[in-house]
């Protein structure tokens, strides 16, 4: 990877491409994904600048970015987008991206991902409760959303103990064999 | 017979990938192949004059040269052999560049095909006939369809060369377009103050017929000969009688008419004359709207016409007309806004056209020249302009730039300043286009002495508010979203092609492209021109286009109808069918299918026979096709021609 932020890494645009199944040279960058983007607000980079810099391959700015994983995945800017391109789609092949080359973040958001993931491989199914230990855990944040507990408890939503699917070796199964690809 | 063969490098386009003079070597085992050479430019000054040299040394009586697609030099090669006084006819073509060098890269398998190719123009060339073209008649009459300001500069420069012009117009009044502006850029001229004179000069001109509210019903005939069918719309008035002084209008009681001409932003009466410079400018009743004609009762407008023009019972008319030559400038028309939903184009009052936009700002318009909210008719202060609405959008089936809407709400911020000098205008734009003279300082103009804020980014929703619209959007150049509380908003609606278009298309048997605009005969070379010989583009029709440009290529249209039309006769291709008399067997299958009626039924000694019309056979080739004994043969293209071919290439 290029030292200087300034230095362009070409082959890093074909990688998104290759990953989103998206053509970036599609973009001109006409902004109507930031217009609508209801995060944006929240963002280092625009949406366009996110696509931006996948075109002028900055790899380490856009895979480093925080925009990436404060996206909702709403895909308002996919929807509005003039030239088809999928827009939210890009968003979510640069946060495998950013996993794969440990440049996450936003570590909270990746470490909620890990362990949704975690109890999705363990149970076939989330266990809230374990969900919210494991992210506590790893995030030290023992009181995120604490306030919401009662209400969810009340309404069943929170279980106390986890519950097994049926199948769950087929969960497993996934999981495993996206291990191997990944090897 | 003496042949020679000519094979062309045209540089390395053809030399490149193809051994030419191995071609040449080749062609001389030919039969009757008595000469054969490679030329570096077969089609340049000493290229042709190497042919007419060989034509005089090794007597040759026909012509093979390899080179690129008829389509390109068959016309060149036919004059070299005239010169060196060959009939025109005794010449074939191999194209080995377009189909040859430029698509195969194996140099050994390019030359033994470019071989074969001239075999087979030799075998053909072999059987050809020394043809002479006849000659035929012409009308001396043009026909301009569609009175825009491109079909109007057509109908007058061709009027004024002393062609006698028919100008058919869809609306009741000729201006198209241009007649709703209120102003022009660069220059800010009072649009119906520039072409107010030049419709007039139209209604006066002694050469030209004037049909408005009528439409091509269908179109006859080839070049030099078109019959073209006219239906004259029903006005219910009159207009011999009419004298346009509006008592009719003025006493309508159907005050609540949707008002066409005004975009629909305004109401009219049933029985109207669109605006006050209307050429003709006679009144015509919407049947839609009068009273009259859905129910039955009311008839003030008959009452009152001191003439007495009001005719409730009038029926559609045909008229058949003809022309030698057809100037097609039916222009365009607007996107529709209402496509793109989180605009609310159609939905809120305040998010309008800018066309009716344009219908605010003119003197003559609803508001008179009063920029008002069609909501509450409050004068706004916040507007907001959105450029591409319906261009440069591959998701809605519109990826081209209409290329005037940058400069047109240029102007309209301009004119909102002058109108309302407290205003405020703020542009969405993605890219400013204004490559013209004086254009891009025009744009300019509006942001530095007019004070338009514009802003690079798009808009994503507008959404009422307290009376007013939050348009929000993005600044792509500050990397921020931003928000504006407006009181009105203005689309820039893109340019779509005319309605029906691909309709009359059909019926004038030229090509469109896959949005509907008519295909010019050569993007670079043949702007104004067809592929069909005698039909012209003018305007819009065949690609958007601002005012300068379409009134340019109206003139150019013009001077190619005259050019065509000068001549007394036109020659006729003697590449024709002809029918051979002791083969026909009088079926009519030939008539039956043949696209132009140049079929004709005889008697001869008693027996039902097929007889060509020679001047009106286009040589398509489908009698020929359709004959089951070989009796129909299209001369130059015999069975005998194109077996001969095939023979030389399979056995």
């Amino acid at each position: 990877m290029p030292s200087h932020p300034n230095v362009i890494d070409p082959a890093f645009t074909g990688e998104v491409q290759r990953e989103s199944e998206q053509n970036l040279a599609l973009c001109y960058q006409c902004g109507n994904c930031t217009a609508g983007c209801p995060v944006s607000f929240a963002y280092d980079y625009t949406v366009n600048q996110i696509m931006r810099l996948v075109q002028a391959g900055r790899k380490r700015e856009a895979l480093s970015s925080h925009a990436i994983w404060l996206c909702a995945s709403c895909e308002t800017c996919t929807t509005r987008c003039p030239n088809d391109i999928d827009v939210a789609r890009v968003m979510d092949a640069l946060r495998h991206m950013a996993r794969r080359e440990d440049m996450v973040s936003e570590k909270a958001v990746g470490a909620f991902w890990k362990s949704f993931l975690d109890s999705v491989e363990k149970h076939g199914r989330v266990y809230e409760l374990g969900l919210m230990a494991a992210y506590a855990g790893r995030t030290g944040r023992m009181f995120t959303d604490v306030d919401l507990a009662p209400m969810a408890l009340r309404k069943g939503k929170l279980g106390l103990k986890a519950h097994d699917i049926e199948k769950i070796a087929e969960i497993r199964g996934i999981f495993d064999r996206y291990r191997e690809q990944q090897q | 017979m003496n042949i020679g063969v000519f094979v062309c490098h045209c540089g390395s386009n053809i030399a490149g990938t193809v051994d030419t003079e191995a071609v040449a070597k080749a062609a001389l085992e030919y039969r009757e192949v008595v000469f054969a050479t490679d030329a570096m430019y077969a089609c340049s000054e000493p290229g042709q004059a190497g042919i007419v040299e060989a034509i005089g040394t090794y007597a040759l009586d026909g012509v093979v040269v390899a080179s690129c697609t008829p389509r390109m030099h068959e016309a060149t090669f036919r004059r070299t052999l005239e010169r060196a006084g060959l009939n025109r006819y005794m010449f074939e073509m191999a194209n080995i560049r377009e189909h040859v060098s430029w698509v195969g890269k194996d140099k050994a398998a390019n030359t033994r095909k470019a071989a074969e190719l001239v075999h087979m123009a030799v075998e053909k060339l072999r059987r050809n006939e020394r043809l002479q073209a006849g000659e035929f008649d012409i009308a001396k009459r043009v026909m301009v369809i569609g009175g825009g300001v491109a079909g109007i500069q057509a109908a007058l420069d061709c009027a004024d060369g002393g062609l006698e012009v028919v100008l058919v117009e869809r609306e009741p009044s000729i201006g198209g377009k241009m007649s709703k502006l209120d102003k022009t850029f660069p220059t800010v001229d009072c649009s119906s103050c520039i072409l107010g004179p030049k419709m007039v000069d139209v209604a006066q001109h002694p050469n030209i017929t004037l049909y408005a509210l009528s439409e091509v019903d269908s179109v006859d005939g080839f070049v030099g000969n078109f019959n073209v069918t006219v239906r004259r719309k029903a006005a219910y008035v009159d207009w011999d009688a009419c004298t346009g002084c509006g008592e009719c209008a003025a006493k309508c009681p159907s005050k609540k008419t949707p008002d066409r001409f005004n975009e629909f932003i305004g109401l009219t009466t049933a029985i109207n004359i669109p605006f006050p410079q209307a050429i003709p400018k006679k009144a015509s009743i919407n049947a839609n709207a009068c009273i009259k004609l859905t129910k039955g009762k009311c008839g003030a407008c008959a009452k009152v016409c001191p003439t007495g023009a009001i005719r409730f019972d009038q029926k559609d008319e045909l008229v058949t007309e003809k022309v030698g030559a057809i100037i097609a400038a039916t222009g365009y028309d607007l996107f529709d806004f209402t496509k793109y939903g989180e605009y609310g184009g159609g939905r809120y009052p305040d998010v309008i056209t800018a066309m009716q936009y344009e219908r605010l700002l003119s003197a003559s318009g609803p508001t008179e020249g009063h920029i008002r909210r069609p909501s509450d008719g409050a004068e706004p202060r916040d507007i907001v302009f959105i450029q591409c609405v319906g261009s440069r959008d591959k998701s809605i089936g519109r990826p081209y730039c209409t290329g005037f809407c940058c400069m047109y709400t240029a102007k309209q911020t301009i004119l909102t300043k002058d109108h309302m000098p407290d205003s405020q205008s703020y542009v969405f734009y993605m890219d400013i286009r204004s490559p013209g003279k004086n254009y891009d300082e025009f744009t300019r103009r509006a942001m530095e002495e007019y004070g338009a804020k514009y802003i690079r980014g798009r808009v994503s929703a507008i959404q009422p508010k307290n009376g007013r619209y939050l348009v929000k959007g993005a600044d792509t150049l500050l990397g921020r979203q931003v928000e504006i509380e407006a009181d009105l908003v203005v689309l820039a609606v893109g340019a779509e092609a005319a309605r029906g278009a691909g309709e009359l298309a059909e019926k004038l048997r030229i090509s469109y492209d896959p949005y509907g605009f008519f295909l010019e005969g050569h993007p670079k070379l043949k702007p104004v021109e067809t592929n069909t010989a005698g039909v012209y583009l003018a305007g819009s029709c065949q690609g958007p286009k601002d005012i300068p440009s379409s009134v340019a290529q109206g003139g150019a249209a013009a001077a190619k109808a005259l050019s065509l039309l000068s001549k007394d006769k036109l020659a006729s291709d003697p590449q024709v069918s002809g029918v051979k008399l002791a083969r026909c067997i009088g079926c009519g299958k030939c008539e039956s299918v043949c696209p132009f009626g140049a079929i004709e039924m005889i008697e001869f000694r008693g027996m039902p026979k097929a007889s060509i019309i020679e001047t009106v056979c286009q040589g398509c080739g489908v009698c020929t096709a359709a004959c089951p004994q070989g009796a129909a043969q299209l001369r130059h293209f015999t069975d005998n021609q194109i077996l001969a071919e095939v023979n030389a290439l399979c056995l």
